[in-house]
């Protein structure tokens, strides 16, 4: 269990972390969501000791990473930033960290095939792909069979295979009672990923709670109407109490009203409907609106239309 | 590929399935398996010995070849410490490869990120640094003695018909051994320029500057206060260790200078620590 109470981090005069305090319990995968530089990699830091924080505790099973005899038996990490010497082989890296654990060689071998690694083991890590770096850094966070494992976007640079792969293995893991902490800019990526969700925009926290709460609450419901008499229809639905706007191909879009109720209303009232689609908010718009506020940079890349016509990738592919 | 792994294995299995590798001792273990698994290690390495038996054959043969031509004072310093002739020249070139690789070994772990991985797994970051320090000290002060004796003798031989030089005559011994001393610490104190700057460049450029440039601007310096300070810079008074004698311009005795060289190099490494337990990695 990560426990982190009231963590502030300082660069600068800029607040990357501002007074965070959450829980990541096992058992289950949570996923840890913000948009770029909303301080995600910068907690995982802190966490793992390698920041100081400027105030503030990051516990794991109740002590300081810092204070961890062997850490990798208890912790797996995977960072954003490379970690590893270009000029050493893959299995040596494994190795110089077994070493550190007091871990025997075989183990490894194990972690090797276990990644499916086998093939580059014995080539230098800076010709590594993306993809095989990061497997590479997902070898070394399962080396020491760790109960907790803290993972910083680790579908990055994944082929879907990849992918998928991923998924499945932060599935298995969390499924043998290991908690499971994993940062991801990407909303589809984590909703079908982790069962709980801390969302954070600026260094703040936005959100804590499961992921299918967070979905519910945050896609926001609407309906898309067309029928001849439009001026007729947008009447009866603001009398009813919707929020009417009118869409360009001539159909109104509403909120705060039913798709059912709608429909009774255009009936009622003898009115002909060429079309009644209830509409969820995708999951990213949704992500988007809520962290809108909080985004660092590039407010011109979230504006609403950018949004509205941005398609909703559901993997990531290799960028 | 299977090779490498297979070379590998032979390496270190007995030391870890010995038990041996509690506490500290697998500190060393992996920093050991850090150090010979990237290629600079071996090149540098390799490069220390061809040059320091080189240019110890080279010199002292220039020397004796040149005999005649030379000074009287240039003959007297010769016959006064035959051993600082033959292994000055050479470890003063080989000396440089020894700078890089002291840099090398601390400062790519962050150019390359490494030390996020080496701290996640040693959070405790003295003994980590520590533990660095011992086996690359120790890989340098063997690889030294192994060049040290080989340059002697050859330089010896071939400065036998001029300026006759034992093992056993006084100093000598020492000297050679000395050799090695100086490059041992030279390692630590690049090492610590290393993790101070913690970037390769900047760190080759800090050491070369300490070395090579230094001594020079210092010898510029009017007067007694000139002559002390360079007297008392690192590589100056660090070198004198592999001398047989006091020479008559040396301030300091090969002990001193050898005492104050370690003094320059334990507050760098003691900046070094205090900065890298202070310092976000």
């Amino acid at each position: 269990m990560i426990e982190v109470r009231d963590l502030s981090k300082r660069y600068g005069d800029k607040l990357a972390v501002d007074h965070l305090s959450f829980s990541v319990e096992p058992g289950r995968v949570t996923g840890f969501l913000g948009p770029n530089g909303a301080g995600k990699s910068t907690t995982m830091r802190l966490i793992l000791g390698l920041d100081r924080p400027n105030s503030g505790t990051a516990t794991i099973g109740g002590r300081p990473y810092r204070e961890l005899s062997q850490p990798l038996r208890v912790v797996g990490a995977l960072l954003e930033a490379r970690a590893v010497h270009s000029g050493r082989s893959a299995f040596n890296h494994l190795l110089v960290l077994a070493q550190t654990q007091s871990l025997p060689r075989r183990r490894v071998d194990e972690v090797i095939d276990l990644i499916g690694l086998r093939e580059v083991a014995g080539q230098r890590a800076g010709g590594f792909s993306l993809g095989m770096g990061q497997r590479l850094g997902i070898a070394a966070a399962l080396l020491g069979d760790p109960k907790v494992l803290v993972l910083d976007e680790p579908v990055n640079g994944l082929d879907p295979e990849g992918i998928h792969w991923i998924r499945n293995l932060l599935k298995r893991l969390a499924g043998e009672g290991r908690t499971v902490f994993v940062s991801s800019h990407l909303m589809n990526e984590m909703a079908v990923t982790a069962d709980h969700l801390i969302v954070i925009g600026r260094g703040q926290l936005i959100a804590d709670c499961p992921t299918e709460e967070f979905i519910a609450r945050s896609s926001e419901k609407s309906v898309r109407v067309k029928g001849p008499d439009r001026d007729r229809l947008e009447q009866l639905i603001t009398a009813e109490g919707g929020r009417v706007t009118a869409d360009e191909d001539g159909a109104l879009t509403v909120a705060d009203l039913e798709a059912p109720r709608i429909g009774e209303l255009a009936a009622g009232a003898g009115l002909v409907l060429h079309e009644l689609t209830p509409q969820l908010a995708s999951l990213e718009e949704a992500f988007m609106e809520l962290t809108r506020a909080s985004v660092e940079y590039g407010a011109q890349a979230h504006d609403t239309a950018a949004t509205d016509a941005m398609p909703v990738p559901l993997e990531a592919g290799p960028r | 590929m299977t090779s490498t792994v297979a070379d590998a294995d032979a390496d270190a299995a007995p030391a870890i399935d010995a038990g041996a590798s509690r506490g500290f001792g697998r500190l060393l273990l992996a920093e050991w398996t850090k150090l010979r698994s990237v290629r600079s290690t071996m090149w540098s390495l390799l490069l220390l010995v061809v040059l320091t038996l080189g240019f110890a054959a080279l010199f002292t043969w220039l020397t004796v070849s040149q005999w005649s031509r030379a000074s009287p004072s240039q003959q007297r310093q010769t016959l006064n410490d035959p051993v600082a002739t033959i292994l000055g020249s050479g470890f003063q070139l080989s000396q440089l490869a020894v700078c890089v690789l002291g840099v090398m070994v601390m400062a790519s772990e962050y150019s390359t990120g490494m030390i996020r991985s080496s701290l996640l797994a040693v959070p405790k970051r003295t003994p980590m640094l520590f533990a660095k320090c011992i086996v690359f000290a120790v890989l340098v002060f063997i690889v030294a003695e192994v060049v040290a004796f080989p340059s002697f003798f050859v330089g010896a031989a071939i400065l036998h018909s001029k300026a006759p030089v034992a093992l056993g005559d006084p100093g000598v011994l020492r000297a050679v051994i000395g050799a090695g001393l100086y490059l041992a610490v030279l390692a630590l104190f690049a090492l610590a320029i290393g993790a101070l700057l913690r970037h390769v460049a900047g760190a080759i450029t800090g050491i070369i500057g300490f070395v090579l440039v230094l001594a020079p601007l210092a010898q510029l310096l009017p007067g007694s206060v000139g002559k002390h300070i360079h007297a008392y810079l690192p590589s100056e008074a660090g070198h004198l260790i592999a001398q047989a004698r006091q020479g008559p311009n040396d301030l300091l005795t090969p002990w001193q200078g050898f005492g104050v060289f370690c003094i320059w190099t334990a507050v760098l490494l003691a900046a070094a620590v205090y900065l890298l337990n202070r310092r976000d990695a």
